[in-house]
């Protein structure tokens, strides 16, 4: 059931984008930057957390999720030291994602080259 | 006018396409992620796991030039995973690696990323600081 | 519309006596492969990077035009061409190595009618005997510039354009054999108030109706007068735009071919809604119509390129996209 949920949560996740790229004129990066935001403010309304629990990866896999993880992130260290954790939260949960983005830019960018879409 | 002119997108096609790619991605995630909590990873350590496993993977195929492939048929379904966001750093990390290591490959890796970066920690931030000094806790729980 | 005062009649018709036209690898897939010269399998040509590459493109058609035309480089009076690149560094570049007299152009996807048109004024007035036009345009530089990364997985609109990776020269002097530059317009900037980049089609098309309707006012000509009414890259959106917009005006087109259009099959090479870029029109012109002017199988051809004037820095601030065409009347050798 698991796998059933992540499937089935995480496409319709991407079905939205795919509907504000065909339908609407918001670009790409905007639908980035809108879901990471958005992700943010469910999970801040307590609405994320439990499309979390239910789809696993399908929900924490699309940036939705990513957005999750900041607003997470700052909850916990607000917990631990107050208002200073709204500084530190949130790049203390993105981190390995951020850092693993850049860690493999670096090396891919040192193996690979620009490819011909011809 | 220039609307009529305008030939449509395949809506229906389009939206297909990225509910199985993207609900794919996902699902590899959840294997993923029931793998590493086999292993014995911690929820959390888990979850970051597969974000890094992801992220790896998504930097292959674009090194390949495969995902722009798949991309060109997924739409949203490969730019809303957390691949697609990795896909948006490393390909211009590799792009433009012929501007040099520092003003090319450092500086345009977040040509694409670093908007979703800045306004993300922006909302954490402000979510930080209505939690910290109002304790609300969302409408749901 | 009809300002016949904009369309000028060289006081010779000079000649295009030679002309050459290099495609890249989707140009080699398509219904003009053929046609061309020189077609390069692989876009590179080995080149450390796209831009160079483009540079090569240039100079390989250049050389081509120059043997076709039996001159040696010092022979070249004058050399106009322009590309896409930012400052024009393609052919900028290329220049760097072939050594003609150089004037750089810039009017985007307009640039080869733009050129040919000045080459037609100082031919057509015994001032240079050898003028050398030249255009071009690379897909992944055109990318890696003005879109995104060429590895970046983004979806293409279906009225995004598919920038040529190809170039195209002219040789055009006083005198000699060739199809003849008897009449020329330059265009007005227009501007429709577009403002989708991925949109450029629409965005050029009212150019083109203008100038096509300044040409044969011009000239006291029909559209039935002509053999065929060309234009450079409007693509499938725009072309339905020309239409309808010279439908507006009461001029019905039934000989209209649009060079983007040609250069791929739309069903099978997707490309979105046609081909583009400031070496699409100079390419098929030198593919496709000059060597059937020259042969006679055309007598007639009115020929526009259309060019898109924004930048990456108008665009994003808001900016509207002018366009402008720039036409040019090709008759055949007989």
């Amino acid at each position: 059931m698991n796998y059933l949920w992540a499937f089935v949560i995480g496409g319709l996740i991407c079905v939205v984008g795919q509907l504000l790229i065909d339908l609407t004129p918001v670009t790409p990066a905007r639908i980035l930057v809108g879901y990471v935001v958005g992700g943010v403010v469910l999970s801040a309304l307590g609405w994320y957390g439990p499309l979390v629990e239910l789809a696993g990866a399908g929900a924490s896999v699309p940036l939705l999720g990513f957005g999750h993880l900041l607003a997470q992130g700052v909850i916990d260290a607000v917990e631990e030291m107050g208002w200073l954790g709204a500084f530190t939260g949130g790049f203390t949960a993105s981190g390995a994602g951020i850092c693993a983005s850049l860690l493999f830019g670096v090396f891919f960018s040192l193996l690979g080259k620009s490819r011909d879409q011809n | 006018m220039v609307k009529r002119a305008c030939p449509p997108s395949a809506l229906a096609t389009d939206c297909l396409w990225a509910f199985g790619v993207g609900g794919g991605i996902c699902t590899l995630g959840e294997g993923l992620r029931q793998l590493y909590l086999s292993l014995g990873w911690e929820k959390d350590a888990a979850g970051s796991l597969v974000s890094v496993t992801l992220i790896g993977l998504s930097g292959l195929l674009t090194c390949l030039g495969l995902y722009q492939k798949l991309a060109a048929k997924a739409g949203a379904g490969t730019l809303v995973p957390i691949t697609g966001f990795a896909n948006s750093v490393i390909s211009p990390a590799i792009e433009f690696k012929a501007e040099g290591l520092i003003t090319g490959v450092g500086a345009k890796m977040f040509i694409i990323a670093g908007p979703v970066i800045v306004y993300g920690l922006t909302a954490s931030w402000v979510w930080g600081m209505i939690y910290a000094f109002t304790g609300w806790t969302g409408m749901g729980g | 519309m009809g300002n016949a005062k904009d369309t000028l009649i060289p006081g010779i018709s000079p000649v295009i006596r030679a002309w050459a036209s290099v495609g890249g690898k989707k140009e080699s897939e398509g219904p003009l492969a053929g046609e061309f010269d020189l077609l390069n399998g692989e876009n590179s040509l080995g080149q450390e990077s796209w831009e160079r590459a483009e540079c090569l493109f240039q100079q390989q058609c250049a050389e081509l035009c120059l043997k076709k035309a039996q001159l040696t480089p010092d022979q070249v009076s004058l050399a106009l061409g322009g590309d896409l690149q930012a400052q024009c560094t393609a052919t900028a570049y290329a220049m760097r190595t072939l050594g003609f007299p150089y004037a750089g152009l810039y009017g985007a996807c307009s640039t080869m009618t733009q050129g040919l048109a000045l080459a037609a004024c100082l031919a057509g007035s015994c001032l240079l005997p050898q003028v050398l036009v030249m255009t071009s345009s690379h897909f992944c530089a055109a990318e890696r510039e003005f879109r995104t990364p060429l590895g970046y997985g983004g979806q293409r609109t279906p009225t995004a354009q598919w920038t040529a990776t190809a170039a195209g020269a002219c040789l055009v002097s006083p005198q000699g054999k060739g199809p003849k530059i008897t009449a020329l317009t330059f265009g007005r900037v227009v501007d429709l108030e577009v403002t989708d980049i991925n949109n450029m089609g629409a965005a050029m098309a009212p150019a083109a109706a203008q100038t096509i309707l300044r040409h044969l006012a011009g000239r006291g000509a029909q559209p039935g007068d002509y053999d065929a009414i060309v234009t450079g890259d409007l693509g499938l959106v725009g072309t339905r735009l020309l239409l309808q917009l010279l439908e507006g005006q009461g001029v019905h087109l039934t000989n209209h071919r649009d060079c983007g259009l040609m250069l791929y099959d739309r069903q099978t090479q997707q490309v979105g809604a046609g081909g583009s870029g400031a070496g699409c029109s100079a390419a098929v012109l030198c593919a496709h119509f000059l060597p059937r002017l020259a042969a006679g199988e055309y007598r007639r051809v009115l020929f526009l390129s259309t060019g898109a004037l924004m930048s990456q820095t108008t665009y994003l601030q808001g900016e509207t996209i002018p366009g402008l065409a720039h036409a040019i009347e090709l008759e055949g050798c007989v």
